[in-house]
């Protein structure tokens, strides 16, 4: 590996815990971004020449605060610095940062820095771009490119999402027990929608979008690294693993979306299955089960099937029904019915799912799955009445088109 | 004399390899294991999962402790290293014990899943 991707590397890597101590130290998110950005700028220099720190955060952080004391001090004549006291007692030294790297004051840095892009006041098509923005360091037209929205309307989308939270948003105490476990859920949720942006898109969006799920990836890794003995933080990791193994097996050559029980599984990332398989395997020993760990157990046993047949859909039906009793939602009923399908038969399944049609009325997989099952047990007339409806609730071509297929085989009877 | 070479790296700079760069060092680093199968020289290799997929048993007085992680005590040294095939964690710990009843006293084991492995053969 040469210099620059060397450099490249260690700068994406420092990147949440500087900007995270800097924004400790100057409690101003554009203070903090520009000081990170002014040492990695000194880092390109320095490093190619002198070779590389031996802790490239800690030098990061130093350089930064250093570059940005002078900032602060010209912006201090338009408006007042905080008082001394409040500002985080930073040694002037290298090596004491570098003592408290490894602190729980780091960790609070980057949980901090992760949990104002999930601010309560932000919506999600706020939250996400902010993130990658600040905690990722993407710059704005990757972040464009992957919401398919101009450069200008995402530096204003970031902005505003910014002047949102403002400063008087950003917790600087530090957390309480509870309080941290609060925002590492908070955390952990907007990562699992950031994955989702990336996975959920279509063929044609892959090349654009599936860069967020990988970026999902490493912020899980990185919030694992953090909090190495949280089995729900295994679970999501283990589930986000388990989903993006599957990632080259998705589509076919058309774009068309090929389901899971059809997919090749040969193309399936065995070393992403791997992990994910250990990190489910390490969640389990705390016997603290949570949604996250449930999910990736169900993704776990798609996993480990050799073929679709091999599937152990009783074993899933029974986690879906404890995924359901955790956080109830139609969607996982929904979910469970395809298991019930595979081990009690259509009929079953078309019990379980039909009282949730009031509240899945505008869910485009209800009426798929339920034209579906009444396809399977001979109520074509029925079929095709709800695969009608899943097609005027479609969210892509893709879905559509996956849809008309059954219409179209109904027809040929 | 037969050689351990242990790799040592740090973990948040590789994990920010993109997977273009990771194949390309796997890449330079198969030609160098090529070259060194051909002569004969090479036992084991293998690539570990991330530490966080690492978990750890420490011996103490009586049962052992069991850590999520690797054991970030670093006065003590890599000294050896079993590849073991085992089902499940469980099992992967059930070794790790009777390895430290065996050689009670101090020290710990990190148990970490393999993710490449090429068992070689050297001439000696």
């Amino acid at each position: 590996m040469t210099d620059a991707n060397w450099i490249d590397a260690a700068l994406t890597a420092a990147r949440p815990q500087a900007v995270g101590a800097l924004l400790r130290y100057f409690r101003n998110l554009d203070v903090a971004e520009e000081a990170f950005q002014e040492a990695c700028v000194k880092a390109l220099k320095n490093w190619t020449k002198n070779g590389p720190p031996r802790d490239p955060t800690a030098w990061l952080i130093f350089v930064g605060r250093n570059s940005a004391i002078d900032v602060v001090r010209r912006q201090a004549k338009q408006q007042p610095l905080p008082p001394e006291e409040v500002l985080s007692d930073l040694e002037d030294n290298e090596t004491a940062i570098a003592e408290k790297i490894d602190g729980a004051d780091y960790r609070d840095d980057i949980l901090r820095l992760l949990f104002i892009c999930c601010h309560p006041d932000l919506p999600a098509t706020q939250q996400i771009p902010l993130a990658l923005r600040i905690v990722s360091g993407l710059s704005v037209k990757q972040i464009a490119k992957a919401f398919l929205v101009s450069e200008s309307a995402m530096e204003q989308r970031i902005t505003r999402a910014k002047s949102r939270i403002g400063t008087g948003g950003i917790p600087f105490e530090t957390p309480d027990p509870i309080e941290r476990a609060e925002r590492l859920a908070a955390v952990a949720a907007m990562v699992y929608l950031i994955f989702n942006e990336g996975y959920s898109a279509a063929a044609s969006e892959q090349a654009v979008r599936s860069p967020l799920s990988d970026e999902a990836i490493r912020l899980i890794r990185l919030l694992l690294r953090m909090y190495p003995t949280e089995p729900e933080i295994m679970g999501l990791a283990a589930l986000l693993l388990l989903q993006s193994s599957r990632s080259a097996a998705r589509f076919d050559a058309e774009g068309e979306v090929v389901l899971l029980e059809n997919q090749d599984r040969k193309l399936w990332n065995r070393e992403m299955i791997n992990e994910g398989l250990a990190l489910i395997d390490k969640a389990m020993r705390h016997r603290q089960p949570g949604p996250y760990q449930i999910q990736s157990a169900i993704a776990a046993l798609h996993a480990r099937a050799a073929t679709a047949e091999d599937t152990d859909w009783s074993e899933i039906d029974l986690l879906y029904g404890a995924l359901e009793r955790m956080t109830p939602s139609p969607v996982i009923t929904l979910n469970r019915a395809v298991a019930v399908a595979k081990v009690r038969g259509p009929a079953a399944a078309l019990t379980l799912i039909e009282p949730l049609e009031e509240r899945l009325s505008g869910y485009f997989h209800y009426f798929g799955v339920k034209g579906g099952l009444l396809m399977k047990i001979g109520r074509n007339g029925e079929a095709r009445e709800a695969f009608n409806r899943a097609i005027a609730l479609a969210n892509t071509a893709a879905e559509a088109a996956h849809i008309r297929m059954h219409l179209d085989s109904l027809s040929k009877e | 004399m037969l050689y351990a070479i242990l790799c040592y790296n740090s973990e948040d700079v590789v994990g920010a390899w993109s997977k273009e760069e990771d194949d390309a060092v796997m890449e330079r680093l198969a030609v160098v294991q090529e070259k060194l199968t051909k002569q004969g020289r090479l036992g084991p290799v293998a690539r570990l999962l991330p530490t966080t997929a690492a978990t750890t048993l420490r011996k103490s007085g009586s049962e052992p402790i069991i850590i999520d992680g690797p054991f970030a005590e670093t006065k003590e040294q890599f000294l050896g290293f079993y590849v073991v095939d085992c089902a499940s964690l469980d099992e992967a710990l059930d070794i790790a014990k009777e390895l430290s009843i065996a050689n009670p006293g101090t020290g710990s084991y990190e148990i970490r899943p393999i993710s490449i492995f090429r068992p070689g053969q050297t001439k000696t």
